[in-house]
């Protein structure tokens, strides 16, 4: 069996993985123009400034845009086919590259609202997204 | 650009797997073929531009090839930037030339692409560690996205998409080389091939294959060639970042800026072209960059497509050697077929896909995932 690629956390996005792993998810926030980043970085990519912090999310998003894969060219995917890849905007700001789960294909759509899912691989925990499920008040 | 102009070009055939050959191999075969179609002898070529090969490329890759060739030189560099490199090659060897840099630059790009894995080696490690982990099945993955959302905005149908492969079909099989030279194409082909990401179809995306080519960049005054002079009378480039999800509207692409630029230098508008040379890796991404380009607005590129004969005795001539959809994607090398086929138009040596009175024309080259967009308007 052909073993899935998984991320190889850096200095900069550590903090990002350590937080999937506690249930967590984290983003990189500048302290001087309070703009928020992901995938995370040395500097700031809105003003350069390198006093970044991390902060918690809200975990919520809306599907920015998504295709179903068919066939597959990631290693280690050909027996989830078909699967959905899709880009979540976070309510926070950034786009994340996730997968959409707990979701019949035919199902998914764009500004569907989804809810981070906390999924452990191996000795790492993704970041996916599932439909946001309503919560009765 | 008054001083360079594009004075021959080369081009492999097509070819699937690895045919014997490394790249290091079609490079040297494509350097002798560029010094003959310039008339040029060995030790007049003083200037060297590359891409990076996934077969073979390492540290000093423009040097390991001007050693295999012996040249002399003056000017040589690595242009990285994915399928834009051909085209980010154009402006840079005219530019040196115009800065008095060097006489005779090749531009060359080729491969060996058989698989992904070799491209895989090479990618930045933020798209390990952010993409590669939940199946994005890239490139395909991205433009099918791009595809999705394109389709959500502005209402563009998959026949739509499917009509620029079947026209680019049409104009592959008057081209010589051409990985898919001949079978023509029907829309229902296209859409009842298998889906591989949805909303895209296996005859909507490119084929790798194992090929190249190139041109010289001469400064006029010490051109030999026997053909016309190609001029570049106008570049853009434009980049801003790494991975699809940055970008703010990915139905949009840079491609906006280069043709902004490249259009103005020339004095000049999508209208005034007598053909374009777009890159395509998906038919998605010829949409959007006959958007981009000014040829129509933003969210009528279907509508575009469908009205117009887009092969090359069409009134929109379009991709004209059939484009890496129908001639194959020799990995970044793929980038260079634009080019050429815009130079070859130019010069009036296109033969049986010979576009009558071809005067201006536009090549687009694009890297990454929307990543870096290079245009450039040339005129004979």
């Amino acid at each position: 069996m052909v073993a899935k690629p998984l991320p190889k956390p850096s200095i900069h996005s550590a903090p990002f993985w350590n937080g999937l792993a506690a249930g967590v998810l984290k983003l990189q926030r500048c302290t001087r123009c309070g703009e928020a980043q992901h995938p995370p970085g040395p500097v700031c990519r809105t003003c350069w400034s390198d006093a970044l912090e991390w902060v918690v999310a809200s975990g919520e998003g809306v599907i920015y845009s998504y295709t179903i894969v068919h066939r597959t060219t990631t290693p280690g995917f050909a027996g989830e086919t078909p699967y959905i890849v899709a880009l979540v905007a976070l309510a926070e700001g950034p786009r994340v590259t996730t997968n959409i789960v707990d979701c019949p294909i035919e199902d998914v759509r764009i500004d569907q609202a989804v809810t981070a899912k906390f999924d452990a691989a191996g000795s790492v925990t993704l970041l996916r997204f599932a439909p946001t499920v309503e919560k009765s008040v | 650009m008054r001083f360079a102009a594009i004075t021959g070009y080369a081009e492999l055939p097509a070819r699937k797997g690895a045919d014997g050959v490394t790249a290091l191999d079609l490079y040297c075969r494509l350097a002798r073929e560029l010094a003959v179609d310039a008339g040029l002898e060995r030790g007049e070529i003083d200037g060297l531009l590359v891409h990076t090969p996934f077969d073979g490329f390492s540290l000093y890759w423009p040097t390991v090839l001007g050693d295999a060739l012996a040249l002399d030189l003056r000017y040589f560099d690595v242009v990285e930037l994915g399928g834009a490199s051909a085209a980010g090659m154009i402006w840079r060897a005219a530019a040196a030339i115009e800065a008095g840099l060097c006489d005779h630059v090749l531009c060359i790009t080729a491969d060996v692409f058989t698989g992904l894995s070799g491209a895989r080696d090479l990618m930045p490690a933020q798209r390990g560690e952010f993409e590669m982990p939940y199946g994005v099945s890239p490139p395909n993955g991205y433009y099918a996205m791009a595809a999705r959302r394109h389709m959500h905005d502005h209402g563009t149908r998959p026949e739509q998409l499917a009509k620029i492969a079947v026209d680019q079909r049409t104009n592959a099989m008057a081209a010589p080389g051409a990985l898919f030279g001949s079978k023509s194409l029907t829309i229902d082909d296209v859409l009842n091939s298998p889906l591989v990401c949805d909303p895209l179809h296996l005859f909507e995306i490119v084929s790798p294959c194992t090929g190249g080519s190139g041109v010289v960049v001469s400064r006029r005054s010490a051109s030999k060639s026997k053909h016309p002079p190609i001029a570049l009378i106008g570049a853009g480039e434009a980049g801003t970042h790494l991975n699809l999800a940055r970008r703010p509207d990915i139905t949009t692409s840079l491609a906006v800026r280069s043709a902004e630029a490249a259009f103005r230098m020339a004095g000049l508008s999508a209208a005034d072209m007598n053909f374009a040379q777009l890159y395509d890796c998906y038919t998605i991404a010829v949409l959007i960059f006959l958007e981009d380009l000014g040829f129509c607005r933003k969210g009528e590129g279907g509508r575009f497509v469908a009205e117009r004969d887009l092969t090359w005795g069409g009134d929109f001539p379009l991709n004209t050697s059939g484009g890496q959809l129908s001639y194959g994607q020799p990995g970044g090398a793929g980038g260079m077929i634009a080019v050429v086929e815009a130079v070859r138009q130019l010069m009036g040596r296109a033969g049986g896909r010979q576009i009558a009175n071809a005067a201006k024309g536009v090549a687009h080259g694009n890297g990454g995932v929307f990543a870096d967009e290079v245009t450039l308007v040339m005129a004979n």
